[in-house]
């Protein structure tokens, strides 16, 4: 069996398990956040269900539209302050406390490798990075789990993918799932589980291995996994909890395997307006941009800043171009704010926003205007994604998108340093 | 259950960003959504819509994020069905979560034209092209998700079957 299926199997009482079976599985973690747990608190109410299924295992997140961008996502946000008191929800996160929930959740160890969760957003799918099962869902199968506990599930049959080579110094994970999803287009793995192997995984840092797993669901994927190893343990250890190691067996089956040598892979861009568009950032140099946006669960991370600042220190960014910096959670802010990073990005003329999902969704803080163009180290590029519908959105690692803040156009970080 | 409207064509990947920017999430509104239903797609969808019109679209229909005010704003818009050649897996889950009736069909992707005037037995999984005098096969639902659609939603298929 694979990683997914022994996962759902231990989730189901079973032993045994076979993509397509459907099973009723027992959910470890579930999560919503401002604007898919209005929803779901509505069907709850609607369904005349007083208490949840376990208040330790539920978390609300407010993290999309925060801190409140108008009165109506105050009253959303509101929603999930009152319900989380009523039904006395561990997990609520008040604004402040919070952040991007799929940066937030790992950095806290409420999620562990062999867990099953389930959220209420597309990008649940993150947490395979730790050797988790966890998927998106919508609101209505948030409430019925929040009831019960349970969910009913298709076991997905698996792709492997597998990553040989050398990365080369500007590129990582970002570019490693960029690059996949273009291979495989924003379908070749939907209802899929996106199993991640090689020695270039057993390689890359956690963070890394996050962004991947992030965008599994951009190729249409259930999950994204990778098996946990030294690497998962290290990360793992200060955290609580009991994590499940598992691995896929040897003669495990697979629907297809894809194998790359990605010896020569350069940082990657995705063009509008699609994710799966994708082209190498040193043949985009004739774009210009009018903002660059590193944030998100997707690139929100310390070592995505880090990376921002290598590039930035002691540069001024192009005077056409708005930088917009979002770390993903107040651990994040803080620790940037520490090793200085945050006066660096102030000083290359960047703006520095609190922890929230913000642009990448065309929520707030730093929306595109008509005609405008963004390089964003995000997930989506869809048309109208982050503001206007004439916008236009490529998306890259947090270096490319440093990179071509300074030059004001699609750059490569080569260029800068 | 039958359903009867006009056809309104879409192409591949429809994405959730398109079904219902994220400008308009600040609300569960169905009616407030249902105005905007399309809107990034065909900015006239909302209102040239009548109740029981039907979605056709390509593959991949609903990609992108979870959020069910996706299928909320279309069957709010008075939509009848969707069919597509496929559909991605969340808006699957949620459109027959809020019992929002959706098909896959190749042939109703391929052949069908804007305008069409289709009828959707949903009981024998067959779909008449009424306009060119045509027949699409479809799949039936599985019975669990029959039921799901046909008490409106996974909710009330719950409390029906707790009563």
């Amino acid at each position: 069996m694979t990683i997914t299926e022994k996962i759902l199997a231990a989730h189901c009482g079973k032993k045994e398990l076979l993509p397509g079976e459907f099973i009723k599985a027992k959910v470890d973690f579930a999560l919503g956040n401002d604007i898919t747990a209005p929803l779901a608190i509505e069907e709850l109410k609607n369904a005349e269900i007083k208490k949840v299924f376990d208040r330790n295992r539920i978390a609300l997140v407010p993290d999309h539209f925060t801190p409140n961008k108008d009165l109506q996502s105050a009253q959303q946000c509101r929603r999930l302050a009152i319900f989380a008191a009523e039904f006395n929800i561990k997990h609520y996160f008040e604004q402040g406390r919070a952040g991007v929930e799929h940066v937030l959740l790992p950095e806290l160890g409420l999620v562990k490798p062999g867990d099953l969760i389930i959220g209420a957003d597309s990008h649940t799918c993150t947490y395979g990075a730790l050797g988790a099962f966890s998927t998106g869902v919508g609101s209505t199968d948030l409430a019925a789990i929040m009831a019960t506990g349970k969910i009913w599930m298709r076991v997905p049959e698996s792709i492997k993918f597998i990553y040989k080579g050398k990365l080369k110094k500007w590129s990582g994970g970002k570019d490693l799932i960029l690059y996949t999803i273009g291979q495989i287009g924003v379908e070749g793995a939907r209802y899929k589980a996106m199993e991640f192997t090689g020695p270039v995984i057993s390689g890359l840092s956690i963070d890394d291995r996050f962004s991947m797993c992030n965008m599994a669901i951009e190729a249409g994927g259930k999950n994204g996994i990778i098996a946990p190893d030294k690497i998962t343990r290290e990360y793992i250890k200060s955290k609580p909890g009991k994590p499940r190691f598992y691995q896929s067996d040897k003669d495990a089956a697979y629907s297809k395997t894809h194998e790359y040598d990605i010896s020569n892979l350069e940082p990657q861009v995705a063009c509008p307006h699609l994710p799966s568009n994708v082209k190498p950032a040193a043949e985009l140099k004739n774009v210009n941009i009018d903002q660059s946006f590193i944030g998100s669960c997707t690139n929100g991370r310390l070592s995505d800043l880090r990376i921002a600042a290598k590039i930035l220190k002691g540069k001024k960014i192009n005077s056409r171009v708005r930088l917009i910096i979002i770390p993903a959670t107040q651990k994040v802010y803080l620790d940037a704010m520490k090793e200085g990073l945050l006066e660096i990005f102030v000083k290359a003329g960047g703006v520095i926003e609190a922890p929230t999902c913000g642009p990448c969704l065309g929520g707030h803080a730093g929306i595109l205007a008509e005609g405008e163009v963004c390089i964003a180290a995000s997930n989506r590029n869809f048309v109208g994604r982050m503001g206007s519908p004439k916008s236009f959105v490529y998306l890259s690692n947090a270096a490319v998108a440093a990179a071509s803040a300074v030059k004001g156009r699609i750059a490569h970080p080569g260029e800068i340093i | 259950m039958i359903a009867k409207g006009k056809v309104y064509k879409f192409g591949d990947n429809v994405n959730t960003d398109e079904i219902i920017p994220a400008r308009y999430l600040h609300t569960t509104d169905s009616a407030e959504l249902a105005r905007h239903c399309m809107e990034d797609a065909d900015v006239n969808f909302a209102k040239k819509a009548q109740k029981g019109d039907i979605i056709v679209a390509g593959k991949n229909f609903g990609c992108g994020s979870s959020r069910e005010h996706a299928p909320v704003s279309i069957k709010a818009c008075g939509v009848s069905c969707v069919i597509a050649e496929s559909f991605a897996r969340i808006f699957y889950r949620n459109a027959i979560n809020i019992g929002l009736p959706i098909l896959e069909s190749k042939d109703a992707s391929e052949l069908s034209n804007n305008g069409d005037l289709l009828e959707i037995n949903f009981d024998s999984g067959i779909i008449k092209n009424l306009t060119k005098q045509e027949q699409y096969k479809t799949q039936k639902f599985p019975k669990f998700m029959h039921d799901i659609i046909k008490a409106g939603g996974l909710m009330r298929h719950i409390r029906q079957e707790n009563k």
